[in-house]
């Protein structure tokens, strides 16, 4: 039986743990928040630095605690393993003080805290309310009483932020600590990958009304900085929960709020947080069945997209799957009855047999329609819940018509995924499922600018190639905008130059860091730099030693655009180029060619693992791609800009300016 | 409020409330029989598959067991191979979830068989049953219990079919036969449609 916790209130631990056993706490706060402990001596006094558990220093005996700032942390308490002089364990939270971050709880989801035993089965759980301005927050505390451990909910908080937080508790060097917090936590930010989404029921997809149709429930957070790194604003449930809400009581508007002092010591608040009316739901339409962008399970909003998709392109696949099967029945169902008609010589003509006939067509026809019916529900649904993603996806995933390109700024998370084109299946051309990849990219990309069957008449040999290197172009783009600034950088071979008009916004914009490799030197100054910076990762990667790679060398993720292979490679190049394709990939060189395969039939069968080792795309539609769970042939199709538009020559300006900015 | 089926009896899939059902799940349980000692004894662990076969008519149109754990149109799903049986306690060792609603228009009966893939006969099994119970809320509507386990190494459990109201229903079947996959029961499956 869980206790729900108001300020104030203490509540006992199980035997099994208040004796000295051990218990987890777990703090969701739907943003990432630094969750930090205390120890205090009889007198609740921090003796030293070394009573402080925080991400720079997670570990003290009997406490662990994140390594990270998170919108989920679990800290890890042994009561046993306490030092005898420890009389009290402060749990604490306190915002990092990064770019982006909000600057105050007021801003984010209340922080709901868990004790939970080891199994995860919930002691007690206390929601934070009333938070307004301040920035570091004492949420809970466990203290000893008689030899027994018990459990306060505290919810004191601190408008000047962990040092006035940690003088309070009696800390000489509070100011310096707090500082020394903050810069860990900023160098792990950093790298990290985004806040965890709030708990939810076990096996439940998760309902969230972020970002679309704008009735975030908690749209009183601060404004966000990027979608790609904005996890969402947890929504009202759409059913009463079996369990309590965890992460943020719904900041409906039935919950009267009284301002909350600053310092957070208002009188007690005895309106039990959990108990909120409940609010009405945001999804409308029968049995909620709205779509909603990001319904899909994942850590963050991105991952929620990503599998969304995921899940749009498997549910196509299998419903095109069950209309494809429904039709080849009933087809071959007709040929039999119909066979069985001619079979006999005293049916054959006749009414009789017309009638037969009649019949086995119309069985067929109705069965056929009932598929189409069927099939074209699902069209119908998932259409609706397409035209919803689809303006909510970040730029790594965003068609270039899509608003997120207006203001974009470069991502300070590294993407998971990036979309490299639309497939779609020939009975609904129009539902086109974004192609997303994870990255790194497992394997390189070939772009292939010859001509194949499918290849539209209007388009010549000249065209091909043209639309084969806009295609690199614009996805050498995206993925320069979809990395942090300066954490991926792209390198062009052209060797004789043609490509020029169409590498023109990747060089005017100043995206690249140096021009396209020309002439033979060129080509083979461009490959010989990638492989030793291959072979060097490889090196240390084998040997464990990635410290001891020399400081020039450029560890960011590269990609490198291969024009007019070919022509311009010397032998040495060719297989050169064989080992980046191989080795690359592990070690964050990636490879993309834009080639086509006929120009290269002189070195015969010994480029056919290249080709094999490359993913294929084409810049022109191209029925080749395969899913993974039924094989159905999909069409590809590259997603370039509108024409006439100047997206990519703007976000190249921004990846350089942003580059610039971070001194990369 | 649960039916203990008996061989060959049918019972409708309509919720108590008349609403018809949407996603059941057929459950498969067994345990090894009891046998002195482990030592030596190299046979104690029974695999046995369950499988679901697709018809359309009397066409197999698909199959789901442990090799394709998803139907093509993606309404009939396995939950996963188990090696051992006995996980839990008169629980569910392995499953196949059906979503009634999404089988496609063309399907018309939904075969779920047992086979021992590791080739002991169902004397050594104990407690074998399957049942089906309803997704949504967890109830089992029917169970059927393996009786006089003898030598045969495969069974023929049950079906869910399409009735003549378009309503579907489901029948116990519990035919004996034999072989190591689904493969080798199509004959004796043949015999039930």
């Amino acid at each position: 039986m869980t206790a729900e916790l108001t300020r104030g209130q203490n509540h006992p631990l199980p035997a099994d743990i208040s004796g000295g056993g051990r218990l987890e706490v777990r703090v969701s706060t739907g943003k990432p928040v630094i969750a930090g402990a205390t120890l205090g001596d009889e007198h609740g006094r921090v003796r030293g630095v070394e009573w402080v558990a925080h991400p720079g220093s997670p570990q003290l005996p009997g406490l662990e605690v994140s390594r990270q700032a998170a919108a989920e942390n679990h800290l890890a308490v042994d009561l046993g393993a306490m030092p005898e002089n420890v009389h009290w364990v402060n749990i604490l939270l306190a915002l990092p003080q990064v770019d982006g971050a909000p600057s105050r709880f007021g801003a984010i989801a209340s922080p709901f805290v868990a004790i939970t035993g080891l199994d995860g089965s919930e002691i007690a759980t206390y929601t934070i309310t009333d938070l307004n301005s301040e920035s570091a927050v004492l949420a809970v505390e466990l203290y000893r009483r008689q030899g027994a451990w018990k459990v306060r909910a505290v919810g004191q908080g601190y408008a000047g932020g962990l040092s006035d937080m940690l003088r309070d508790q009696g800390l000489p060097e509070a100011m310096e600590l707090a500082s020394s917090i903050n810069e860990a936590v900023a160098r792990g930010l950093a790298r990290s990958v985004a806040a965890p989404p709030p708990r939810t029921e076990e096996g439940e997809r998760v309902r969230r009304a972020a970002t679309v149709g704008g009735n975030a429930a908690g749209s009183s957070a601060a404004p966000h900085p990027d979608p790609a790194s904005t996890p969402a604003t947890p929504a009202p449930a759409t059913s009463t929960p079996a369990t309590p809400a965890p992460a943020s009581p719904q900041p409906g508007p039935a919950t009267p709020a009284p301002a909350a002092a600053a310092g957070g010591t208002g009188p007690l608040n005895y309106q039990h947080p959990n108990r909120a009316p409940a609010p009405v739901a945001p999804v409308a339409g029968q049995d909620g069945s709205e779509p909603v962008a990001g319904n899909a399970s994942g850590w963050t909003m991105e991952e929620r997209l990503y599998n969304q998709v995921w899940g749009m392109f498997e549910d196509l696949a299998r419903t095109t799957a069950a209309y494809r099967s429904a039709v080849d029945f009933a087809e071959s169902r007709m040929e039999q009855e119909l066979d069985k008609v001619l079979a006999d010589p005293a049916t054959r003509v006749g009414p009789a047999a017309d009638a037969a006939r009649g019949a086995a067509r119309a069985k067929h026809g109705a069965l056929v329609d009932q598929a189409r019916a069927a099939l074209d529900r699902d069209i119908a649904q998932l259409t609706a819940e397409s035209n919803v993603v689809e303006p909510a996806l970040p730029p790594a995933f965003a068609q270039w018509e899509s608003a997120v390109w207006n203001g974009f700024k470069p991502s300070m998370e590294t993407p998971m995924a990036v979309r490299l084109g639309d497939l779609h299946l020939p009975e609904q051309p129009q539902l086109r499922i974004p192609m997303l990849v994870r990255l790194p990219l497992e394997r390189g990309l070939w772009i292939d600018a010859g001509r194949s069957p499918n290849t539209p008449m209007t388009v010549d040999s000249e065209q091909a190639k043209r639309l084969a290197m806009d295609t690199a172009v614009s996805l050498a783009v995206r993925m320069l905008a979809a990395y942090p600034a300066g954490e991926f950088n792209v390198n062009v071979i052209d060797p004789a130059g043609s490509g020029a008009a169409a590498l023109a916004p990747l060089v005017r914009s100043g995206a690249l860091k140096e021009p396209p490799a020309a002439g033979a030197e060129g080509v083979s100054a461009m490959i010989s730099k990638l492989i030793q910076r291959v072979d060097l990762v490889q090196m240390a990667m084998r040997g464990g030693a990635s410290d001891a790679l020399p400081p020039h060398l450029d560890l960011s993720e590269q990609l490198l655009i291969v024009n007019d292979f070919p022509f311009g490679f010397d032998d040495r190049a060719v297989t050169q180029l064989r080992y980046l394709a191989d080795e690359g990939p592990s070690v964050g060189v990636q490879l993309m060619m834009v080639a086509d395969r006929d120009d290269a039939r002189a070195y015969g069968p010994v480029l056919d693992p290249l080709w094999r080792a490359l993913l294929r795309l084409t810049p022109t539609p191209d029925d080749h791609l395969a899913d993974p769970w039924v094989g159905h042939a999909w069409t590809f199709c590259p997603l370039l800009p509108p024409t006439g538009s100047q997206v990519l020559q703007q976000v190249g300006e921004r990846v350089a300016s942003a580059r610039e900015q971070f001194n990369r | 409020m649960t039916v203990n089926l008996a061989k060959g009896q049918q019972i409708s899939l309509q919720k108590s409330d008349g609403g018809a059902l949407s996603v059941v799940r057929m459950g498969l349980g067994w345990k090894a029989a009891p046998r002195r000692g482990l030592f030596g004894s190299r046979t104690r662990e029974i695999d046995l598959d369950a499988s679901a076969v697709l018809f359309a008519d009397n066409q197999p149109v698909d199959v789901v067991f442990f090799r394709h754990l998803v139907s093509d149109d993606g309404s009939v799903r396995h939950t996963g191979d188990n090696l051992v049986g006995g996980a839990g306690a008169g629980g569910d060792d392995e499953s196949i979830i059906v979503d009634l609603q999404r089988v496609p228009v063309h399907i018309n009966q939904i075969v779920f068989t047992v086979n021992s893939f590791t080739g002991q006969t169902f004397q050594e099994v104990q407690d074998a049953f399957c049942r089906l119970i309803d997704e949504t809320n967890g109830q089992e509507l029917a169970r059927y219990t393996l009786t006089g386990g003898g030598q045969y190494t495969a069974q023929v459990m049950a079906k869910v079919f399409r009735g003549a109201n378009g309503q579907w229903q489901m029948s116990a079947i519990g035919a004996p036969a034999s072989g190591r996959t689904f493969q080798d029961l199509m004959p004796a499956i043949a015999a039930h449609l």
